[in-house]
């Protein structure tokens, strides 16, 4: 497993629940490692433990921590640089969800060996969309659940999502778009560079 | 034929930073995210150079002999600032009507991007510059994870490294290794001989036959060293071919010349490598902790190495021992 997604993890629960929580975890995890690497690759075990010792000490389900952590990964000012990533997909929420199909490529043209499950966006109608997201990494549905209503909230669009469950070997997340331009949305400026 | 508002009207849609201009070089029509480079002063009607400075072909002054750069390539300047840097692409209308010229950004994209605020919308669907900016800032990213790990590895690597004790290449103690060995005899009262070791010819085999060759005669002289001596002696590397052999509780003089002897007529028979010979041999200094009434590290190394300085001084291949030395007077006190 890649360390940027056992990073991302660390990240969030560091943010969100505190670094005690997460030496708790990691110690419960049994890794012997309290950092994770974002470039470094690790075992996929590794992944799995640290969400298990997670779930535990938190009690809750597994799906809605990673719902939370997709949250986490769009709206968090420490996750900045991956919003902007993902604001490149489109200028409206709707091409942003059709630009989903492309995910996987382009987290590939950023990190050569980064392999990300594939995704597919079917439209139903203007108004409903679903995502099936295939097998390679498991709970990837339940992180999309959260990156989807993060990010519409960031284009300010209004959209329920809802997790819908298997279809063959996918699974598949419903999305219905209420009002495409809800709100102002958060601005994405293309030229904006970090100091 | 298509009317010039058509083709405007298309170019409009297909590559929005066009510029039409007729055949004295006036502009006709310019797309619309070009004349948004220059807000408030809108481009048609004004003379193309007067507009655009040519900074390559170089050959090119004059409006006519862009035009007949067809199917060229060309770098253009905006004359005020900020001066943005465009590339331009000529495609001549029919009938000596002018041309259409292309404009890009190149490179200059990211620059522009920020200095002009532009949008998506200001590049045409098939425009690869939002493409081209997203992988900048992925790759941004991604180095920049990468540095944040290098310099944390050079970091363990400086501290692994200041904290090693192995003599990478032979595998014998390192310098620091020798200090602290010497520095928990001395302070535990052990008694112990010190002998200095130092290659002969070491240098002319590295120059002669290169460094592999010079690497392997290091690990056979090792080997030679640690096959000599016991377990609980301690055989350090403290330079390029110098070697620091710290006898724990033996200073029976005869007993160290023996060994000397051993190691130096080892030392001197020709190592093999890849074909060639190795010729080196060895001189050896020998100095007791019991020499001086409270031995210190400093001064036991400079007695072995003043005994060491008069073996090589009596013709190398030898052993001397630091109380022949101190009993014939000879104190070479100008040596280091």
């Amino acid at each position: 497993m890649y360390g940027l997604i056992n990073r991302a993890i660390q990240s969030f629960v560091c943010t969100t629940y505190g670094q005690p929580c997460w030496l708790r975890v990691t110690e419960a995890a049994g890794l012997g490692i309290a950092e994770f690497e974002a470039m470094l690759l690790y075992d996929d075990a590794v992944t799995a433990q640290v969400l298990d010792a997670l779930c535990a000490d938190l009690n809750r389900q597994r799906a809605e921590i990673l719902e939370d952590l997709g949250t986490y990964l769009v709206s968090h000012p420490n996750m900045e640089d991956l919003r902007r990533l993902l604001r490149f997909g489109g200028v409206t929420y709707v091409e942003f969800l059709h630009s989903l199909d492309d995910l996987s490529d382009r987290a590939r043209l950023a990190v050569s060996d980064l392999r990300l499950p594939m995704l597919e966006l079917r439209e139903v109608s203007p108004a409903e969309y679903h995502l099936y997201c295939y097998p390679g990494l498991p709970g990837y549905s339940s992180v999309m659940v959260g990156v989807l209503r993060a990010i519409a909230d960031d284009y300010g669009a209004l959209a329920m999502l809802s997790h819908e469950g298997q279809s063959g070997d996918a699974e598949v997340i419903t999305i219905v778009l209420i009002e495409s331009s809800f709100a102002e949305g958060r601005h994405f400026d293309l030229g904006a560079r970090k100091s | 034929m298509m009317q010039t508002t058509e083709l405007s009207a298309l170019l409009d849609t297909l590559c929005p930073m066009f510029v039409m201009v007729d055949d004295q070089g006036r502009i006709v029509n310019a797309g619309p995210t070009l004349q948004k480079l220059r807000p408030g002063h809108p481009m048609r009607g004004r003379d193309f150079l007067d507009v655009f400075e040519l900074v390559r072909p170089r050959t090119v002054t004059t409006i006519a002999g862009l035009l007949s750069l067809a199917g060229g390539k060309v770098h253009l300047k905006f004359h005020d600032e900020p001066r943005t840097a465009l590339t331009g692409l000529i495609a001549p209308l029919p009938k000596g009507n002018g041309a259409i010229i292309n404009l890009s950004f190149g490179i200059s994209i990211l620059d522009a991007v920020r200095d002009y605020a532009l949008t998506s919308a200001d590049f045409s669907g098939t425009d690869l510059a939002i493409e081209l900016l997203y992988l900048v800032e992925a790759k941004t990213a991604a180095m920049e994870a990468s540095r944040s790990l290098n310099l944390r590895l050079q970091g363990a690597m400086l501290a692994a490294e200041e904290q090693a004790v192995t003599d990478m290449l032979t595998g014998l103690k390192n310098r620091r290794a020798m200090d602290v060995v010497l520095g928990h005899l001395i302070s535990g009262n052990s008694v112990f001989a010190l002998m200095h070791l130092d290659l002969d010819f070491f240098k002319s085999v590295n120059d002669r036959l290169g460094h592999a060759a010079g690497d392997f005669v290091l690990q056979q002289a090792a080997r030679i060293m640690e096959e000599e001596t016991r377990n609980e002696d301690t055989v350090a590397r403290i330079g390029g071919d110098e070697f620091v052999i710290i006898f724990k509780g033996l200073v029976d003089e005869s007993v160290l010349s023996d060994i000397a002897g051993r190691l130096i007529s080892r030392l001197c028979q020709p190592m093999m490598f890849q074909g060639a010979q190795c010729k080196i041999s060895a001189s050896i200094g020998t100095a007791l902790s019991t020499q001086f009434g409270t031995p210190d590290a400093a001064e036991l190394l400079n007695a072995a190495d003043q005994a060491l300085y008069e073996a090589k001084r009596q013709g190398r291949s030898r052993h001397c021992l630091y109380s022949a030395l101190a009993a014939s007077g000879r104190k070479p006190a100008s040596w280091q």
